[in-house]
């Protein structure tokens, strides 16, 4: 649609600008000025320069983090994206059968994050949790609490099950505004149900899968309280992710400036990846514009 | 054939993705000590007693009503001022209006942990502590560009053609909006509520840090419940299952436009 070119559109757009940047760009200050100083107390403060940058670059159990931060986005990708695809090829496109697969699909995004951490202790728990009994049972020892591995799965587990729904929906979203046509013109071509999907369906999704490829991966970069509450960052490190660390660093240390020069970097890869996410995607088959 | 493989493969799915929700059910109808010493598929001994802890005592269902006030303040506030936002994007062009949507995202990227103390003080720098007021203010930094995007999705199918005709015919901005605008887009409201609603129900660290005892949330009464009593499982099932209740009959009332909101926005 060709737009109206006015200027004066930034009136409207005045209220949400206000409204966000008040809690956006206030607290983003406060946090570099943090990050420059060696704070003791209230009103004893030292200006340190970027001495906490340089420390947090050179900090090994960072790095430990950072590592294990994006091999769990990249899994979180990996799986979320194919599996959530799919489910929204398999449901129902309209009907009864359409509103029940929405309702179902979208339950476990309206659970309080702490409390999907709690079901899942329960669930998985060995001794009166239906999934650690049914693995125990197989005879596989299996406690998220003792072994990495199978922390790092039921971890997985937990992530998969909360958000893939999200994907679901998005796609779902996507395909239910490709227009029919498009379908006959396929099948009157004899195309198969593979060639459908990769030259119609697949090229359609990609604005819905932009967003959910961006909001997968900063909401997983980002991730705290499900396996906070899980896990606790344990057994050993082996779940410790990147805002698990800084809450130890800012929280359980008290070191304000150190825990805010990290918050700055941490923020900043979150932003470069969104953004070379964002390029990547804008570019891919533009040939054909949905 | 192929219709029956997807329906089994969907069938599956949604089993797997309902035991975790129905372990819980199964626990918040038992007692704790009969949680802790059989292990068992269904209640066999069903007591309800879990609930009636939760709607007696003040301490517990106060913490669904502070949810339920801030989470609505929210919503409204997100609606009010993303709706004449969204009718700029998708009507005009402007000085950097697409950055401005790429910056609206990057205030979901900050880690929120350091980011939590800075909330702090400036909600208490206004007086705002403990209100239900400064946790939906706060709610508004991931809510509002995501009630922008979606809202703009859905105004962008609607042809411009009615503005035009609606200014020939001598209605002001504001009258149009209302009159005849707004009820043009009323499923996109509703779904971006939904979505309001939902980020906003299942948000936690700011919720917890802005309040203290007036406005503490639902999730924030579970997590200090676990540390005090020693966990009481079939309690904390049964809280949990009353935090998907809201959010279920909210969704129940936009299924069938919720797929729509995404399908037209920007990007």
């Amino acid at each position: 649609m060709n737009k109206w070119e006015d200027n004066k559109a930034w009136f409207m757009v005045i209220p949400v600008f206000l409204v966000v940047a008040v809690s956006a760009i206030l607290p983003l200050m406060t946090v570099v000025n943090y990050s420059l100083q060696d704070i003791f107390g209230p009103d004893q403060r030292v200006f340190v320069g970027l001495e906490w940058y340089k420390d947090a670059l050179t900090d090994s159990r960072l790095h430990d983090a950072l590592k294990r931060q994006l091999m769990f986005s990249s899994l979180v990708l990996l799986i979320e994206i194919p599996l959530g695809i799919l489910i929204a090829l398999m449901m129902p496109k309209k009907g009864w059968g359409a509103s029940l697969s929405l309702v179902l699909v979208a339950l476990p995004l309206l659970i309080p994050w702490n409390v999907i951490g709690t079901i899942w202790i329960i669930f998985m728990r060995p001794d009166i949790g239906l999934l650690g009994a049914a693995v125990n049972g197989l005879g596989i020892p299996f406690d998220h609490t003792a072994s990495p591995f199978a922390a790092w799965v039921t971890v997985m587990l937990m992530e998969v099950w909360h958000w893939t729904p999200l994907v679901v929906l998005l796609a779902y979203a996507g395909l239910q505004a490709i227009p029919e046509a498009y379908f006959q013109a396929a099948r009157i071509d004899g195309a198969s149900a593979w060639s459908t999907f990769r030259y119609i369906q697949l090229p359609k999704m990609r604005g819905v899968l932009t967003i959910a490829v961006l909001l997968r991966f900063m909401d997983s970069f980002l991730i705290y309280a499900e396996p906070f509450v899980l896990t606790g960052g344990g057994p050993g490190n082996s779940t410790t992710f990147l805002s698990i660390y800084l809450v130890k660093l800012a929280v359980g240390q008290f070191d304000l400036g150190p825990a805010a020069a990290f918050s700055i970097i941490y923020f900043l890869i979150v932003l470069l990846f969104c953004w070379l996410f964002y390029q990547v995607l804008l570019k891919v088959g533009t040939g054909d514009k949905p | 054939m192929k219709f029956q493989k997807r329906t089994i493969g969907l069938i599956i799915y949604f089993i797997l993705l309902l035991l975790p929700i129905y372990w819980m059910l199964n626990m918040s109808l038992r007692t704790n000590a009969d949680i802790l010493s059989v292990f068992s598929f269904y209640p066999q001994d069903p007591t309800l007693d879990n609930y009636i802890k939760i709607f007696t005592d003040e301490s517990w269902y106060s913490g669904y009503l502070n949810s339920f006030y801030y989470v609505s303040m929210n919503v409204v506030i997100s609606l009010l001022t993303a709706l004449p936002a969204a009718y700029a994007f998708s009507r005009y062009k402007f000085l950097g209006d697409k950055h401005l949507f790429f910056w609206l995202l990057t205030n979901r990227m900050a880690p929120p942990a350091v980011f939590l103390l800075p909330f702090f003080q400036l909600y208490s720098t206004f007086n705002l502590i403990d209100t239900h007021f400064a946790v939906a203010l706060s709610h508004c930094l991931f809510n509002v560009p995501l009630a922008v995007w979606v809202l703009e999705g859905f105004m962008s199918g609607i042809p411009r053609e009615i503005d035009e005709m609606a200014y020939i015919d001598g209605y002001s901005f504001p009258r149009f909006f209302l009159t005849i605008f707004t009820p043009l887009i009323r499923t996109g409201i509703g779904v971006t509520a939904f979505f309001c609603f939902m980020f906003s129900w299942v948000e936690l660290l700011l919720a917890r840090t802005l309040t203290t005892t007036e406005a503490k949330p639902i999730a924030a009464i579970m997590t200090r419940t676990v540390s005090a009593s020693g966990l009481d499982w079939g309690l904390l099932a049964a809280a949990g299952i009353l935090t998907i209740v809201p959010g279920a009959l909210v969704i129940w009332f936009v299924r069938n436009h919720l797929a729509k909101g995404f399908a037209l926005g920007r990007v």
